[in-house]
């Protein structure tokens, strides 16, 4: 259940992502849900504490407490950035300390729109063509589509660690580390 | 505690400020430390825990600006030259974290000492046109003893007299060195194959238990990450030192926009707390550590006049060469940098001839780290979308295939090169922000046209498919700001500003860090840096600060 897109939306950024970073032997973006990486930052604060910093100091994955799962608490300015970062100023006067900001949310709003609500059910030529006249939107999609697929699970993306693993990435590795063997050879 | 009674307050919980609390509560004075950035540091109400918020994330470092600034409260601006107009870009400028620990937090540590010539460039080698060359009014023999003392405080491993160029040392290294990088062990004997002298990096990590803190296990989150295990020493040490004594207060979130005076003393300074509201606090000395970009603002804010404050800004030039290679070299394990050279700092006859050739008087390059790149987030947004996309990724061409280096070459002071206030653009509590007007000398672009074929070269010896070369900054780039070869320098290393020496005609502060005409105003940063040499600032700041913070304590 998407936390910002509607369903529709949704279906059209995951599209798009899979055109981005295809599936093909290997897990792509649709596997490892960037959609919901992208979907969990524009929606950040649909959540308490907001998703914008995993907490610390391991994952649990190589020992250890699961500490990422702990988003840690905002402080009133750093509230005030990532709102206007993601909400856009709207003018509010104290989110725009040096101009009007366009918002995460609003760029991808426009961004859809403009790649058409059939998106997902049309050719992969023609979503092609429709990702490459937007070039603006598909840059910052993209962005985004790595950040999913090769950022921590914690944040939404890289489900299963399958943007890790096809690439033979160990990812986050505290408290175990690397022993000096590994670091040293081969 | 009454601020009446206040012996000093620093400005900045960084390397330097750390160390000026930790020696001036050693001496018995009591002091507020006052940062403006977040505390992820230290727990203030048990300062023998340290907090567990750092971690092996790379979009938290790497994209979500979690050690500060965000550009959106605090931009910098950014213009080539005055010809530029008012600026050029609004936005991220040489950022250093303005959390607590300052830049400390997420450096990888490098922590070289300046060889005995950097003290005196002018004296050893001569002017250079457009260039303010000048000695540094402290010589290294003074200051040995104060960087033997630093490298203890901190905790810095390395292996004495493996540099063949390496200054004089009263002593071994407080720790060995650690494991070499797979990729060192491979560029370190191609590199002496072609005559060059790699050595293991004198590193502020432990390599065994140290200071009550763990030895690094080799993670690899290093540069531009908080140590998860706080391994590194700086400037987690001091700070601790000075908050155990009891003696020293921290004030994260706090921002600090007045150094108030009155009849040639400093009183205290105005500052505003997270909630808003403007307060002030009176102290017997002011000591500045906010970093060579900040402290010229607040001092510009503060309204004081010298005409060479923010003047002879300085970066590291950076020359890059990678290569390509049919192997994996997994730069992401280990510590980021394991291995250095420094060659290029000891002008040969090829690079006198050099200079010559490009109508200089003489050049020379800087410290070359031994590196590669490291995260998968970064390495992606590089490659093209689609079909390609995974097929570079498995490949990893730019990231577990590469490998090459980093020359942090010397930038000569030039007094256009300045940090000022910008005319327009606002901070989030309404002052203005500081402006870089910036372009490098040919003295640093010729060194580095020459020595990056040596790199390329050594890269071929150690099997290179494919090398390239680029620079940081380049000031004729075209693309957008916001990329990473631009004309704003990526080098993290910032200096000069605030100008030290003995002629107040010439210089912002005496050989003591002391403020000509404010004597109980100190500077303890990268700021009073005369020249840039060619080595990494944080250990010659910290050994400053240990030296000057001591004389402090010792005048009363």
């Amino acid at each position: 259940m998407p936390v910002f897109f509607t369903d529709d939306e949704y279906a059209v950024v995951d599209a798009a992502c899979a055109m981005l970073i295809p599936t093909d032997d290997d897990p792509g973006a649709t596997e490892a849900r960037v959609v919901d990486y992208i979907d969990g930052l524009l929606g950040a604060f649909s959540f308490d504490p907001p998703r914008i910093w995993a907490g610390g100091p391991f994952s649990g994955r190589h020992g250890g407490a699961h500490g990422f799962v702990r988003f840690h608490r905002l402080t009133p300015l750093d509230e005030l950035a990532w709102r206007t970062r993601i909400e856009g100023s709207r003018g509010r006067p104290e989110r725009e300390i040096n101009g009007p900001v366009v918002g995460l949310q609003e760029r991808y709003r426009a961004g859809v729109a403009a790649l058409g609500p059939d998106f997902a059910a049309v050719t992969d030529e023609e979503r092609r063509a429709r990702l490459e006249r937007t070039p603006e939107f598909t840059a910052l999609l993209y962005e985004h589509a790595c950040e999913g697929m090769y950022g921590a699970p914690e944040y939404g993306g890289n489900q299963g660690l399958v943007g890790w693993r096809y690439i033979g990435y160990e990812g986050d590795v505290q408290p175990r580390g690397y022993t000096d063997e590994e670091v040293e050879r081969a | 505690m009454s601020t009446s009674d206040l012996d000093a307050v620093i400005v900045g919980s960084g390397p330097g400020g750390s160390t000026a609390a930790d020696v001036l509560t050693a001496a018995g004075w009591t002091v507020v430390i006052v940062e403006k950035g977040r505390n992820h540091l230290i727990d203030l109400d048990d300062p023998h825990r340290l907090m567990a918020d750092y971690s092996n994330d790379e979009l938290k470092f790497m994209s979500r600006w979690f050690l500060g600034p965000d550009p959106l409260l605090e931009p910098r601006t950014f213009r080539r030259d005055d010809s530029a107009g008012d600026r050029d870009h609004i936005g991220e400028v040489n950022n250093l974290p303005s959390s607590v620990g300052g830049a400390g937090t997420h450096a990888d540590g490098k922590l070289p000492r300046l060889r005995e010539e950097d003290f005196h460039p002018l004296s050893a080698h001569g002017p250079v046109e457009g260039a303010a060359l000048a000695d540094w009014p402290v010589q290294y023999d003074k200051l040995e003893p104060y960087y033997a003392e630093a490298e203890r405080l901190i905790g810095v491993s390395g292996e004495a007299g493996a540099n063949p160029f390496e200054p004089w040392r009263s002593g071994p290294y407080p720790m060995p060195p650690g494991p070499a990088m797979y990729g060192a062990t491979l560029s370190g004997p191609a590199a002496e194959k072609l005559g060059l002298h790699p050595y293991p990096a004198p590193t502020g990590v432990n390599t065994v238990p140290y200071d009550g803190r763990p030895a690094c296990n080799n993670c690899g989150f290093c540069a531009f990450y908080g140590c998860p295990i706080h391994a590194k020493g700086d400037p987690v040490a001091p700070l601790q030192r000075a908050l155990l004594s009891g003696r020293a207060t921290l004030m994260p979130e706090t921002f600090v926009s007045r150094v108030n005076v009155r009849d040639g003393r400093a009183t205290g300074i105005d500052f505003q707390g997270p909630d808003g509201v403007t307060h002030t606090m009176a102290a017997r000395h002011v000591v500045l550590a906010a970093g060579a970009m900040e402290t010229p603002r607040l001092l510009l804010l503060s309204g004081f006049d010298h005409p060479l404050i923010g003047r002879h800004l300085m970066f590291h030039f950076q020359t890059l060469v990678m290569g390509g290679f049919p192997f994996r070299v997994h730069p992401h394990r280990g510590r980021a940098v394991t291995h250095l050279h420094d060659d290029h700092l000891v002008p040969d006859q090829a690079a006198r001839r050099a200079a010559k050739d490009a109508g200089l008087p003489w050049f020379r390059g800087g410290m070359v780290e031994h590196c590669g790149p490291a995260g998968p987030v970064m390495e992606s947004k590089i490659y093209p979308w689609g079909p390609g996309h995974k097929d570079s990724m498995r490949a990893s061409p730019l990231r577990d295939r590469m490998w090459g280096f980093t020359m942090q070459g010397e930038d000569l002071p030039q007094p256009v090169n300045r940090v000022d206030l910008d005319p327009s653009v606002r901070d989030v509590r309404g002052f203005p922000v500081a402006r870089t007007t910036y372009r490098p000398h040919r003295f640093e672009q010729a060194a580095s046209a020459h020595y990056a074929p040596v790199l390329q070269a050594v890269l071929d010896e150690m099997g290179a498919e494919w090398t390239i070369v680029t620079t940081s900054p380049d000031p004729e780039a075209t693309g957008s700001y916001g990329d990473f070869i631009s004309p704003i320098p990526n080098s993290k290393h910032v200096m000069g500003t605030v100008r030290m020496g003995d002629d107040p005609a010439t210089s912002v502060v005496d050989r003591w860090g002391r403020f000509h005409d404010v004597p109980n105003l100190m500077v303890a940063d990268s700021s009073v840096f005369v020249t840039s040499a060619g080595y990494g600032p944080t250990l010659t700041l910290v050994t400053l600060a240990l030296r000057n913070a001591r004389a402090l304590a010792e005048a009363g």
